[in-house]
């Protein structure tokens, strides 16, 4: 295994170590997993999620995908996140599949009626990467279909864009995220989109802690897919799906997420089950600044 | 590679001591505490929004709930009892307590973005009405002999 790997996969189990030694905090977390919202991690909070998809796969063998964030609340305005994934295709192996940086900024101060935020993520990653975490250009099924020592053969440096807007009305959320993304290595910009809406099962608090209150629960619905490049935009010969998302926002201060997607048409996987496991870990920044400044 | 993999277990486990120990220290208080104009924002609520009266005024379970939130989400920042900490302000000055509780909703939805301070419109309306309805109790226990 390479160095860079070993470091990466160290610098993620201790993370996980931390999520379960330091103190945390509760948020409320959105269940979408492809879709974005405008909020941004609090400032000096780092969390740690842990997210796979399962997928099934025409002409192929079905595979298991996962992935580890670390994402970190620099200012109220802008959230910085990196990415580790990995696959398990069945009956053939598991692979690291690459790393991703991605960068969330707000540029309005208040709220308004639709609130705009801009993304900004680098990809280095292989061909193999079954994440699935955004949908774009053409990524059909088929793609996936190859085995893991074909796919990991091409090497993608990619730079994506996103337009993430998102609206809250009587307690609904609502978002709509345009993506582009640009291959470094000469290829066309491609597109995207992302759409979901959300609503907790209940919007006043109970008086009590509780794990079952409704208002821990979150439900809502995603669907996106690709919108082709910039020589051939559009719906042809591209791939789209529908999931219902909810998640548990529990009072231990994890959050649990789970989504079922349906493709929408011939292009598309059939069936993609994802879940993931998230804690915060509040004030990490000031402790890392102790930690270099002393204590004054 | 095993030198390489003990350096990082060291490193790792040198880290995580540090950061345990760091955050056992205690939290010095809000480094601008003493500066009128950080309650300023509160005075930028449009008309419109310290008119709007809390729904909750009246209901006792609110302040409980709203104790409940503002541990969960507020009290990172503000402190365990609201007077302040190492990131926010304290809430229990003349600028808070006297506010209309509209102003307070609505700084709670827009956040302070540029000086740390979050949306928190993520919270469904009534639990940040809730929250209004804690912070406002504060006072008036403050305000008991």
């Amino acid at each position: 295994m390479p160095l860079y790997l070993r470091l990466a996969s160290a610098i993620l189990f201790f993370c996980l170590v931390l999520t379960f030694l330091l103190p945390s905090s509760k948020a409320q977390e959105s269940p979408y997993i492809v879709a974005y919202d405008h909020y941004m991690e609090e400032p000096g909070s780092l969390e740690i999620e842990y997210f796979s998809t399962f997928g099934t796969q025409r002409g192929g063998n079905d595979f298991h995908a996962f992935w580890a964030e670390v994402e970190y609340g620099a200012t109220a305005w802008w959230t910085t996140e990196f990415y580790v994934s990995g696959q398990t295709t069945f009956n053939d192996g598991t692979i690291f599949t690459g790393v991703r940086w991605e960068n969330r900024l707000r540029p309005l101060k208040r709220e308004h009626f639709i609130n705009p935020v801009i993304y900004i993520e680098y990809e280095d990653i292989n061909g193999a990467d079954k994440i699935l975490k955004e949908v774009e250009g053409h990524d059909v099924e088929s793609d996936y279909a190859d085995s893991n020592a074909g796919l990991r053969k091409e090497h993608v440096h990619e730079l994506e864009t996103k337009l993430l807007l998102s609206s809250n009305f009587k307690g609904w959320n609502f978002v709509e995220n345009t993506i582009a993304t640009k291959n470094l290595s000469n290829e066309p910009w491609e597109f995207g989109y992302a759409i979901g809406a959300s609503r907790p099962l209940a919007l006043k608090a109970s008086a009590k802690r509780c794990s079952f209150c409704r208002q821990n629960f979150i439900g809502g619905l995603e669907l996106y897919g690709g919108l082709g490049d910039l020589y051939h935009f559009g719906l042809h010969d591209t791939s789209h799906y529908l999931a219902p998302v909810a998640a548990w926002n529990l009072p231990s201060d994890w959050t649990l997420r789970l989504s079922a997607g349906f493709g929408l048409n011939n292009s598309s996987h059939r069936f993609l089950l994802r879940w993931g496991v998230s804690r915060e870990i509040s004030g990490f920044g000031s402790m890392v600044s102790k930690l270099f400044r002393g204590r004054r | 590679m095993k030198a390489v993999s003990a350096a990082l277990v060291v490193t790792a486990a040198l880290l995580y001591t540090s950061l345990v120990l760091a955050e056992r220290q205690t939290g010095s208080p809000y480094k601008h505490q003493n500066d009128p104009s950080l309650y300023d924002e509160l005075a930028k609520a449009p008309e419109k929004a310290r008119a709007k009266p809390n729904p909750f005024e009246k209901d006792s379970d609110a302040i409980s709930a709203g104790a409940n939130l503002f541990d969960q989400h507020c009290a990172e920042c503000h402190g365990d009892d609201a007077r302040g900490a190492k990131k926010g302000p304290s809430l229990l000055v003349d600028q808070v307590q006297n506010a209309e509780p509209g102003a307070l909703f609505w700084l709670l939805t827009n956040g302070v973005v540029r000086r740390g301070m979050p949306v928190w419109s993520k919270l469904p309306e009534p639990q940040r009405w809730q929250l209004v309805s804690y912070i406002k109790s504060l006072g008036a226990g403050r305000r008991k002999p």
